[in-house]
């Protein structure tokens, strides 16, 4: 915010620092606005992505809690309906899960069950995925449990306009929204529009456009769809990249046109395959485009396998650029 | 008000309304049991017979403006919080008249004018909720008090501590009600709990905490009032164990296997209603003519509840999913 270029003009900004305006965006705009999670305030964020806001805001608006994930964010729950506007932060989605009766049994029920009469316009911000040798108990992928529940709306901003723009939008929703941030794109550097703000949260974005695949995917993949996109193009295959954005509801309309123009499509997520939210995105495929495809789905999920410390084991684990160059070929009938 | 805030009322007809309330819930529930049978209800039903002074000792005692938390036993906090019986028995029968709209059923009854919270079906679900609810209020300036009602089996949750500790922690207006029944479902407090004085696990949080015959409605009212007054002064929460006995079944499924029947015929003489009307009529502060009046008054009260449940609609079918997600205008 203290960003001198002109208000046409574009600035040097990291995914953590896009953030980071979000967060300071919105407690200056909304003063129901406040940040509460495991150290946000004087240890600055897990990924230190509050760093700084404790003393701009104080200990009331970024609050520290106790490791009581389905306490304080069943608290979240609450003040959200009573009238304020919460931002739970859950340091990993690994560690949300103790908080996930509140977000499934409270949350996304109490609009539906008290037939109309309770909202609860809560944002629950957590880090997902791996790549960063943390082991097989912070580093799973499991948004697309959350976005088989119906009653909340979930996010993965995947760029840094996301980043920036999505927080404020889902303020504004009086559902519950989970945003999901890749904990390896904290540190992922581009320029920004200095006026940068809120973004619409309910379209997909088509990041590349090309004619022959489409390479449908979100969050921390997207990078590595691109790259392989990358490869691709040398090779003279030009693939369209679809940037989900919302993982719940799912931009149907996005995903079939792309389909319709390229007739193939591989499925990038780095969920586990098994009941992956590729396999929904497959099937809503078949369902809605299957005359239009002249090739099988193709998917690129993790390994079925609790993810692994050793660098070389974590890489084999994960969706990595090669594989998807492969599925890609292979959808073309290519080797 | 004829007493100060913490102190209890003991004019006659004060003495009266607290009859009738806890006569109201176990004629109602009465009435449920009997629609239970001719499947007129369904689902879970779980009756508060036996718990009624509780409800009707505390909730009176709150102001308007406070907020309720309650459990899936919770038809006579509904009914004493002021939901209407009529769209109290249309919620059973799952009509869109019902204060949910249909859509919740006996375990999960709201009312947003009386804000009344709801029934929360998960056994320590409601607590997080509560410090949700009050830690909205502080930081808004709001005196508002948050009454969180759960039952000993949720002693034994995670949340139950988590909740306990963040109230204390933050300084939070909760006045938390453990409904002590001694069973979680069928499990005897002594299989469940290590501690079993359970007013002494607020201690470890530093809250203020009483246990109370939770059967003397006389007793609660006292011991709410000063809870209640203790919240609003201080800001900070206090717990309330009320110790009572569930006369019926956990829920219409329950064979009640794990007691014996004699141990519920020791408990039953004890139970509130009697106990109270005998109470009063030996302070002759209550002709047996009264409490004729007060049961008639109650069962035209319910038999319109009926009719109204019955002349109830069904919602269309084509509605199956609205409200999952908020329309325009729908409260955020």
């Amino acid at each position: 915010m203290q960003d001198q270029t002109a208000q046409s003009g574009t600035k040097e900004i990291t995914y953590r620092e896009a953030v980071r305006e979000a967060l300071r965006d919105a407690l200056k705009r909304d003063s129901r606005v406040f940040l509460m999670g495991e150290d946000v305030g004087r240890y600055g964020g897990c990924y230190a992505v509050s760093h700084g806001l404790l003393a701009e805001f104080g200990p009331e608006r970024i609050r520290d809690t106790p490791l009581s994930e389905s306490g304080f964010t069943g608290a979240g729950i609450g003040a959200a309906m009573a009238g304020l506007r919460p931002i739970v932060e859950v340091m990993t989605v690994n560690f949300s899960l103790l908080a996930l009766d509140q977000i499934l049994n409270t949350a996304a029920t109490v609009r539906h069950m008290s037939g109309n009469q309770f909202g609860v316009p809560v944002v629950i911000r957590m880090a997902t995925g791996a790549g960063r040798q943390l082991a097989a108990q912070h580093s799973h992928s499991l948004e697309g449990w959350y976005a088989h529940i119906p009653g909340i709306k979930v996010l993965a901003p995947a760029t840094l306009e996301d980043a920036r723009g999505m927080l404020w939008t889902a303020l504004q929703d009086p559902e519950p929204v989970l945003i999901f941030e890749n904990d390896m794109m904290y540190n992922l550097a581009g320029k920004l529009a200095a006026d940068a703000g809120p973004v619409d949260i309910s379209k997909a974005a088509v990041r590349r456009s090309g004619r022959d695949v489409s390479l449908i995917t979100y969050g921390g993949s997207l990078w590595k769809t691109l790259e392989a996109a990358t490869a691709l193009a040398t090779e003279g295959i030009e693939a369209e990249v679809i940037d989900l954005r919302s993982l719940r509801p799912l931009d149907d309309a996005t995903i079939m046109a792309s389909v319709a123009k390229t007739r193939r499509a591989v499925i990038v997520d780095e969920g586990w395959r098994s009941g992956s939210l590729a396999a929904e995105i497959g099937m809503r495929i078949v369902e809605q485009s299957f005359w239009s495809l002249d090739a099988p789905i193709g998917r690129v999920c993790s390994e079925e396998v609790p993810v692994p410390y050793p660098r070389h084991l974590e890489i084999a684990a994960l969706p990595q650029a090669p594989k998807i160059v492969a599925a890609a070929k292979a959808a073309l009938g290519r080797k | 008000m004829t007493a100060s805030a913490d102190k209890p009322r003991l004019s006659r007809e004060h003495m009266l309304d607290l009859l009738r309330q806890m006569i109201r819930i176990r004629r109602f529930e009465d009435k449920c049991a009997e629609l239970y049978t001719q499947e007129k209800i369904r689902g879970f039903l779980h009756l508060y017979d036996g718990e009624e002074a509780i409800a009707v000792g505390v909730i009176p005692v709150l102001e308007k403006r406070d907020r309720i938390v309650a459990t899936y036993r919770e038809h006579g906090h509904a009914l004493v919080r002021g939901v209407p019986m009529t769209t109290v028995m249309a919620e059973m029968y799952g009509k869109q008249e019902g204060c949910s709209h249909g859509r919740g059923g006996s375990m999960h009854l709201f009312d947003k004018t009386t804000n009344f919270h709801g029934g929360n079906a998960i056994v320590g679900g409601g607590l997080p909720l509560a410090i949700g609810l009050a830690l909205a209020e502080k930081m808004q300036g709001n005196n508002v008090v948050t009454a969180c009602f759960f039952g000993e089996g949720a002693v034994a949750e995670g949340e139950f501590h988590e909740s306990l500790n963040l109230a204390a922690l933050w300084g939070l207006p909760v006045l938390f009600v453990c409904e002590n029944n001694l069973y979680a479902m069928g499990t005897a407090l002594a299989l469940s709990e290590s501690e079993m004085d359970i007013q002494h696990k607020a201690a470890c949080y530093r809250i203020a905490a009483e246990a109370v015959d939770g059967m003397d409605v006389v007793a609660v009212e006292a011991a709410a009032r000063r809870a209640v007054h203790t919240v609003r002064e201080s800001g900070k929460p206090y717990f309330l164990e009320c110790r009572t006995y569930r006369l019926r079944p956990h829920s219409m499924f329950d064979p009640q296997l794990y007691r014996d029947k004699a141990e519920v015929e020791k408990w039953r003489p004890n139970e509130p209603i009697v106990r109270f009307k005998e109470w009063l009529q030996s302070n002759h502060m209550i002709h047996p003519d009264e409490v004729s009046r007060i049961e008639a008054e109650v069962d035209a009260e319910i038999a319109a509840a009926v009719a109204f449940a019955e002349a109830g609609t069904w919602e269309p079918v084509e509605q199956l999913t609205r409200f999952t997600y908020a329309e325009i205008g729908s409260p955020a």
